[in-house]
């Protein structure tokens, strides 16, 4: 169904919030993956306010949705997301990093509630989710999971293996989202090891594949609502997106992979983001063309 | 040092992993064999450094070790001398299979140089910690398992591994590491432990990370316990300095051994059964990360957290100084 304009209003000043949380986490944390953590955020902010089946006040709520980030390395993304529902205490964001601490880069599902899987180590994701959505199909429950993976992630060998038992076990109660930010640690995708064509490949593993703009709400929605309605094989969400979306000085540069932000940087970040904000309410800089925010 | 073009002081404000990419570079000069191999960690592991310098002989293959460790394999065996850099906790564990069979098995020339060992990636949390790599590299016949205890150090290790031929495992930390050696001619020589201080209370055996700390340990004893207390660095944790260890029962008798490591199976372990074959009385005690996974912080707390920094060694030297030891009278000590 598509997005009211409430709805999508809802979202955007959601998203807009949880990027600015994560730039103050960053601060808190001394360093974190700040460029893949943008990136990422429309995705996570649609999933976990109108997709997920979950209770934040139950994280081990029988038959809820599974989530698992198999990009592991955006913790400074994701514990906004789960600290803003509730998840854990907000004020635990302050101490990530720290000695001690429940939150480090990668979150640890024995530390954090709402985290499923302790992922972080690369190209892991994807099978255990297969696994949880045939265990779901044996044992007749309704739940679905989400997978979201890094596009220089499907490097590994391992996501293959993963795509093509997925499709050999005609699994459709898994949906796979790969945020396709063209970006790495040592370069661009393409530079480092060329991922192109991408969809190609993922067809080829018998999967449908659908590719949308990873920072449009719309596009977002009807590309979920197309993979929850599969009927008979796994799809595969490609979504374009931009690594280090909202904040100008580091948009689209895969050098932003993880950093840290000095006071001034800070403020950058955090002007960009306004900008940004206002730029996507009204209706200009929605989707990954727009990632840089509108110019000062 | 032999071929070393950088002088202390610029060693002092390099991390270790900038040394091992200086180092390198210095190395694929003089030897075109050379090549490199790293998963979207050149920048990290700093073997790009070798990458900048030496574009057609460096491979990143993307985020994909087992593929890097097969290549590597497959390069060695067309006679190529592979260096291959990214994490520890991937170089021992991602593509084990490929490191045991493709590598050891087929013995072949490659050389690991893994980084952010131990718990030295603290903050990223339990699933980058890597505690395990020790025992497990050491229990692959053929490979040889050296734990630098600085850059310096480091440095005569990657060097040292070329000349060695085989698998090589060399297992560095993430950052800077405290300075140990204030000159490179210490003479370091792969299976041969470097006597940091001389002693005959006790006897403290050390890799890596932990040795700047025992030694830091043993001075505190002298002064505050009178304590003369022998500190082995133990930089090659296979082939083991056997001897040293032998020497260490017999003039010492109590033994401490100490690793930013699991204390199953690593350097502790390895000194244990060599100790133990000796046929001597001797009190000992491992000291590392418990068989658990370890909690997330920073390097330096967390070895404190694990009694494996200076004062946590400096303790557990007293308390085994202060249990009544002595060789069994009836032991036949000539044995
Ligand atoms: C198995 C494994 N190898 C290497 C790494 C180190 N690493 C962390 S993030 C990253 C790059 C990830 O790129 P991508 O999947 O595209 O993520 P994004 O750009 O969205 O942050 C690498 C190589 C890792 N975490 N796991």
């Amino acid at each position: 169904m598509p997005l009211s304009t409430e709805e999508r209003r809802r979202l955007e000043e959601k998203a807009h919030e949880l990027r600015s949380l994560s730039v103050d986490t960053v601060v808190w944390a001394g360093s974190g993956h700040i460029g893949g953590a943008m990136s990422a955020m429309d995705i996570l902010t649609i999933l976990y306010h109108k997709y997920l089946r979950i209770d934040p006040r139950d994280p081990e709520m029988p038959g809820r949705d599974r989530f698992i980030l198999s990009k592991g390395h955006i913790g400074v993304g994701y514990a906004p997301v789960l600290a803003d529902l509730g998840y854990f205490d907000r004020e635990l964001l302050k101490e990530y990093n720290h000695t001690g601490s429940p939150l480090g880069m990668h979150l640890d599902a024995k530390k954090v509630p709402g985290v499923e899987v302790s992922t972080g180590s690369l190209g892991h994701g994807l099978a255990i989710g297969l696994g949880l959505a045939l265990g779901a199909r044996l044992r007749g429950e309704s739940f679905k999971t989400y997978v979201l993976l890094g596009d220089g992630e499907c490097d590994e060998g391992s996501v293959w293996e993963a795509a093509m038992a997925a499709s050999h076990f005609k699994v459709t109660n898994l949906v796979t989202i790969v945020d396709r930010n063209r970006c790495m640690i040592d370069g661009p995708t393409e530079e480092v090891m060329a991922l192109e064509p991408f969809a190609d490949k993922w067809r080829a593993f018998g999967f449908e594949t659908i590719t949308c703009d990873g920072h449009d709400f719309d596009a977002l929605a009807n590309a979920l609502d197309r993979a929850l309605a599969a009927t008979d094989r796994p799809v595969v969400i490609i979504a374009d997106t931009v690594k280090g979306c909202g904040i100008d000085f580091i948009a689209g540069d895969y050098r932003w992979h993880y950093g840290g932000f000095d006071a001034e940087k800070t403020a950058k970040a955090k002007e960009s983001l306004a900008r940004y904000r206002e730029a996507r309410l009204a209706g200009g800089a929605v989707g990954a063309a727009g990632a840089k925010g509108a110019s000062k | 040092m032999s071929g070393m073009t950088f002088t202390m002081l610029d060693a002092a404000k390099m991390s270790t992993a900038e040394i091992y990419g200086r180092t390198l570079c210095e190395l694929g000069e003089a030897h075109p064999d050379i090549v490199g191999l790293s998963a979207d960690l050149a920048k990290s592991t700093k073997i790009g450094m070798f990458g900048e310098r030496f574009p057609e002989r460096f491979f990143n293959v993307g985020i994909a070790e087992q593929n890097m460790f097969g290549m590597a394999a497959g390069l060695a065996k067309a006679g190529l001398t592979p260096y291959v850099s990214t994490f520890a906790v991937f170089t021992s564990m991602r593509a084990l299979e490929q490191v045991h069979t493709d590598i050891c098995y087929q013995n072949l020339n490659v050389k690991m140089i893994a980084t952010h060992a131990g718990l030295s990636f603290g903050q990223a949390g339990t699933t980058h910690h890597c505690t395990e790599d020790i025992a497990i590299m050491r229990a692959m016949a053929n490979m040889t398992v050296v734990v630098p205890a600085d850059g310096i150090e480091t440095a005569h290790a990657v060097r040292a591994a070329y000349a060695r031929k085989g698998p090589v495992y060399i297992r560095i930390n993430r950052g800077f590491d405290q300075v140990v050696y204030e000159h490179p001619d210490y003479g370091f020589e792969l299976g041969k432990a470097v006597t940091m201080s001389e002693g005959t209370d006790l006897t403290i055996i050390a890799c890596g990370a932990t040795v700047w700390r025992a030694i830091e340990a043993a001075k505190v004893l002298d002064k505050v316990d009178g304590l003369k207390v022998r500190v082995l660095n133990m930089h090659t944790v296979k082939p083991l300095d056997a001897e040293a260890i032998e020497k260490a029962v017999r003039e010492t008798r109590r033994i401490i051994t100490v690793e930013d490591h699991t204390v199953i199976g690593g350097l502790g372990s390895a000194v244990a059964e060599v100790a133990a074959g000796t046929g001597k009385s001797f009190s000992f005690k491992r000291l590392g990360v418990p068989d658990c996974f370890s909690i997330i912080g920073l390097h330096e707390d967390l070895l404190a957290h694990y009694g494996i920094d200076e004062n946590g060694i400096a303790a557990a030297a007293r308390e085994m100084m202060g249990k009544d030891f002595e060789p069994d009278e009836s032991w036949d000590d000539e044995v």
